[in-house]
């Protein structure tokens, strides 16, 4: 085993031109998410996909689709909960719902929905303050396979005692079993709660505005971001949204060092949600 | 950054700690950054309890920060800790590694990754194996491997797990390892 180790190191030099590869192949942009978190994932690719090399990844990358899919499912691997961090939804369903109900029509969108767990969440919480019906929520993600995951609204049966306690925790004015049917190992969500939920397919690396938002949730997607794609995605949320709308963010994230904090007031500091000011 | 030190343990590690990072004085020329194994669903409040007897300022690890020299950063609870290519720290949401979130390894091996030879590890206290990986990537990108003696250790098994898998790192009881940092330093 030596001590030194060349440099530059390999695998570095082969992540860099995958990445590359990857976006002028398929115009699927990684190239500016914090490098650290997408190595793992392409070192777990490599070795599960049966690669002895990046390049070799590279090579039947660029030459199969079916690859495509197949390492989108490592590069943008999510896991979440219902009501995750059950002290955020208490905070949307005390503080910014009020504001919310004075306007006839609602447009949420939550950016890097993955397997629709907070998409399922917020309709839960919209319904049981009453403004499911006035609302229509875009859940948007990169990967195919979790929009339809998230269009499934199947979840497995294990989850499902922890989402009851999240649920719960978050201030539920309902029981979390009206609204699933247990089947085996599976719950399955009741399809009205998607009635107004649509589902797309959209980048914040590449894509841009397309609507006019009063509330936008993106939890925990920004610290995969490097500083430059975090700055474009918080320019999309301020561009997307009303004056005096609202963003939530992770509970570690943050907007204090974003060149578009200006743009923003803290509304509830601690739960990460903030306001678009009123200029 | 000129390199840093990070230190992972687990069961014990609290009080390792408490003998630790109070011996280290407040102009410690590198940042530390710290994983220690917690509850997920709380902050741990580690940062309220080593503020006071600590000489280094004292700190939760932010997302996309630079570490500064004389701090002490810890992994929040529920969060992994890595270190990007150009130093700075990043915050991920993935999967418990080895059951834990915030995992060692991968704290150890980004920071390796990273810093390479301007890099000390130290593997502390522990009831499973997180961090043997991590420890051996730091020696093998030729920074210096540091673990806290099993036979002392409170609980031997992580330390040991360390040894087995980086036999070339240096094995010190828990009082020993500021002095030796500092020399390192």
């Amino acid at each position: 085993m030596s001590k030194e180790t060349p440099e530059p190191d390999i695998d570095d030099i082969e992540i860099e031109l995958l990445l590359e590869a990857l976006f002028r192949r398929y115009h699927y942009d990684f190239r500016h998410y914090a490098r650290a978190s997408i190595k793992r994932r392409l070192i777990q690719a490599r070795g599960r996909l049966g690669m002895t090399s990046f390049s070799a990844l590279q090579e039947r990358l660029l030459r199969d689709p079916e690859m495509l899919a197949k390492l989108l499912n490592y590069l943008t691997v999510q896991v979440s909960e219902m009501f995750r961090d059950p002290s955020y939804f208490r905070a949307l369903r005390e503080k910014v719902i009020p504001h919310l109900r004075t306007y006839p029509s609602l447009k949420v969108w939550i950016a890097g929905c993955s397997n629709g767990e907070e998409v399922y969440s917020l309709a839960i919480l919209f319904r049981e303050e009453g403004l499911e019906q006035r609302t229509l929520f875009y859940a948007t993600d990169i990967n195919p396979k979790a929009l339809k995951a998230a269009e499934a609204g199947v979840y497995p049966l294990d989850q499902i005692r922890k989402f009851t306690e999240n649920h719960q925790k978050s201030g539920a004015r309902t029981s979390l079993s009206d609204y699933y049917v247990a089947d085996y190992d599976r719950a399955i969500f009741d399809s009205s709660l998607r009635a107004n939920v649509v589902f797309s397919d959209h980048s914040l690396a590449t894509d841009s505005v397309f609507a006019e938002m009063h509330l936008i949730s993106c939890r925990n997607v920004l610290i995969y971001f490097d500083r430059g794609l975090q700055e474009r995605a918080v320019g999309l949320f301020e561009e997307s949204l009303v004056r005096r709308g609202f963003l939530g963010l992770g509970r570690k994230e943050s907007l204090r060092f974003s060149d578009h904090a200006a743009g923003f007031s803290d509304f509830v500091r601690e739960e990460k949600i903030y306001q678009r000011r009123d200029r | 950054m000129n390199g840093a030190v990070v230190i992972g343990g687990s069961a014990g590690a609290v009080q390792a700690l408490l003998t630790l990072l109070p011996a280290l004085p407040a102009d410690f020329a590198r940042p530390v950054l710290i994983v220690v194994h917690v509850p997920p669903d709380h902050d741990h409040g580690l940062v309220t309890l080593f503020q006071a007897g600590c000489a280094m300022q004292v700190c939760e690890a932010e997302d996309k920060q630079v570490p500064e020299p004389g701090t002490i950063y810890f992994a929040p609870a529920n969060y992994h800790l890595l270190v990007e290519p150009d130093g700075s720290m990043a915050l991920s949401a993935d999967d418990p590694v080895n059951h834990s979130r915030p995992a060692i390894d991968l704290l150890l091996e980004s920071a390796a990754d990273a810093l390479r030879s301007r890099l000390i590890a130290v593997l502390l206290t522990g009831a499973n194996q997180d961090g043997a990986e991590g420890l051996r990537a730091v020696f093998r990108a030729g920074g210096a491997a540091i673990v806290e003696d099993p036979e002392t250790a409170r609980v031997p098994t992580m330390p040991a797990a360390g040894l087995a898998l980086c036999p070339e790192a240096t094995r010190l009881a828990i009082d020993a390892i500021a002095p030796y940092l500092l020399r390192l330093a």
